[in-house]
């Protein structure tokens, strides 16, 4: 009965269903057509060209071809991924490390998941200023506290050297990352079956056990995900690195994004730019898809349709 | 009995929690530790980690070293809220159709739009200045706006979504049987059902358009009275003498609209956003 109701009511909305259904999503459409997808498209076609303010004339491959040459360029681009590789693996091994803490059962556990989350809701802009003045030599508590401890000398600016100014704001990104990590596989270890956990403690499997062989396959979808969305988030990352230091010193922080936003806004050479900016595209859109591949077979693995 | 901790186990769990909410509140417990401290004394060699002399005094002298505050604070209120506003009206239809109709090039077009979360503005930058520039937008609260509801369109569409397809069909069915149409359907039976995942996604929407107004605000507006926040704050860093008390005193008061409105509705909100990590 129910069956033959709902098959007449389909023949009867499906004609007009359609119609319908690209109305609705027509505004939402044109919106991103106009302001994504035809950007992206006039980003193309002007990595062609040296325009600047003045104007603009085709000049064929030739900014591809820079950045082919330029070893600066190529510097980048594996300074970039070893950027995006170091931080996304923090993020995921703290983020599993606090979502196991807050799912201990212990009491005031839910005042902890509120306390997790500022960096997260917060313009990452304002967290930076903090990050800052915590990596200020001769102010920044870090700085002081290992002074006073007697662990080193004199002030230590930890933006004003390449390496430490790079690891810092690997530390910072991790810091603006960690949360919805942590949040997202909370809320997947809380959806695992207490009865596998029952089942194996029956068993007497430990807690470790348990952990590896229970909760780390079960919510493994959720584990490569979240790698790939701190992954697009880390590579594309702008405002930690430049309010911290505009990519400085002497270029040790300069990713591509980076990169691409000092040569189309700081210098105005928009040709340049956007070559370089299809050159992020470009990487992404590879990065992405080998990385659905490995997702799906994960899925298929551990049987997620 | 599982979940029983021997007493050492809980000393060792509030331990790893300790280090890890102090490596999260760090910068939060500075900014506010540098905003109590008197400007002479930030600069005090050797470092001293606690001052004899903390007051208050930056959250007041703030409004007067930075008369543009207020209205930065406001600003970014006012876009974040317009972000959302608007944002919506694109989101909620859209939603709608994922969640419930069946239609030519469905996959493709989610696939399109998930497609935008891969880029940020930041790659866009270039020709974006040129649209907004062409459209006569650049320098005002729109160059700020239009992208924002751009880059939150995706999100929006896929939190709304997954929650419109938990809301039982039967309802609307029996409208239809009713011979009510379409549009009346959604209008007065699956919006209605929806305001809890509406008041879910928009926050939503507004957390992450308080968050993102830097880029397009330092590239877009050179207008210092329509600033938001965090745009207005960065312009001082570069400044002779920072007053660096008043500054993280603001930061901090910058962030409370946002904080506010996240404590109030963060179990929702989390609930509500994660709801695809959980298996069904």
């Amino acid at each position: 009965m129910t069956d033959l109701a709902s098959t007449t009511q389909r023949k009867r909305r499906s004609l007009p269903e359609a119609w319908f259904a690209w109305a609705l999503i027509a505004p939402a459409v044109i919106f991103i057509l106009v302001i994504v997808a035809w950007p992206l498209v006039e980003t193309f076609r002007l990595s062609f060209t040296d325009a600047r303010l003045g104007g603009e004339s085709y000049v064929g491959l030739e900014n591809y071809t820079d950045l082919a040459e330029s070893k600066k360029f190529r510097q980048t681009i594996v300074r970039t991924f070893y950027w995006m590789f170091l931080s996304v693996f923090l993020k995921l091994i703290l983020g599993l490390v606090g979502a196991t803490l807050l799912n201990a059962a212990v009491p005031g556990r839910g005042l902890f998941r509120v306390l997790v989350m500022p960096p997260w809701v917060i313009p990452m802009a304002i967290g930076m200023i903090g990050w800052l003045w915590l990596y200020n030599g001769a102010f920044g508590v870090l700085s002081g506290t290992a002074q006073q401890l007697g662990l080193i000398g004199k002030a230590f600016e930890f933006l004003a050297y390449k390496r430490s100014a790079f690891y810092s704001a690997v530390v910072a990104d991790v810091w603006v990352g960690t949360p919805m990590v942590t949040l997202f596989f909370l809320a997947a270890m809380q959806g695992v079956s207490r009865d596998l956990y029952e089942a194996a403690w029956v068993d007497g499997a430990g807690r470790w056990y348990r952990f590896r062989r229970i909760t780390i396959p079960q919510i493994m979808p959720v584990i490569v995900s979240m790698a790939l969305l701190s992954a697009i988030f880390t590579f594309n990352s702008f405002e930690i690195i430049w309010i911290l230091t505009e990519g400085g010193p002497r270029s040790a922080t300069t990713t591509l994004i980076i990169d691409t936003y000092k040569t189309a806004i700081g210098n105005f050479k928009f040709g340049e730019g956007a070559a370089r900016a299809v050159v992020i595209v470009f990487l992404l859109a590879v990065f992405s898809l080998i990385y659905l591949f490995f997702l799906n077979k994960v899925n298929n693995h551990y049987g997620v349709k | 009995m599982m979940d029983r901790y021997s007493k050492l186990q809980i000393v060792g769990i509030y331990a790893a929690i300790l280090v890890f909410l102090t490596f999260i509140l760090l910068p939060f417990f500075e900014m506010f530790m540098a905003s109590l401290r008197p400007l002479e004394h930030l600069f005090r060699s050797p470092y001293q980690f606690w001052s004899d002399d903390f007051s208050f005094q930056a959250y007041s002298d703030m409004w007067v070293t930075v008369p543009l505050l207020g209205r930065y604070i406001l600003n970014s209120v006012f876009i974040a809220g317009s972000v959302t506003v608007l944002t919506m009206v694109f989101v909620v239809p859209a939603a709608y159709a994922y969640a419930r109709l069946d239609f030519p090039f469905k996959s493709a077009s989610l696939g399109m739009f998930l497609g935008v979360n891969m880029f940020t503005g930041a790659v866009l930058l270039i020709p974006l200045y040129r649209v907004l520039s062409t459209l006569g937008l650049l320098n005002s609260y729109w160059a700020m706006i239009v992208p924002g509801i751009a880059f939150l369109i995706p999100t929006g569409i896929w939190l709304l979504r997954s929650y419109l397809e938990k809301i039982p069909v039967e309802l609307e069915e029996a409208a239809y049987v009713d011979g009510a149409s379409r549009l009346y359907t959604l209008r007065r039976v699956v919006l209605p059902l929806a305001v809890p995942g509406l008041i879910v996604v928009s926050t939503a929407i507004f957390i992450g358009a308080y968050a993102q107004q830097f880029l397009f605000a330092i590239t877009f507006n050179q207008t210092r009275e329509y600033q938001p926040l965090p745009a207005g704050l960065f312009e001082f860093i570069g400044y002779q003498s920072v007053t660096w008390n008043e500054m993280m005193a603001a930061a901090l008061t910058g962030v409370l609209p946002v904080m506010v409105i996240f404590l109030f509705l963060q179990k929702y909100l989390v609930a509500g956003l994660t709801a695809g990590a959980v298996k069904e």
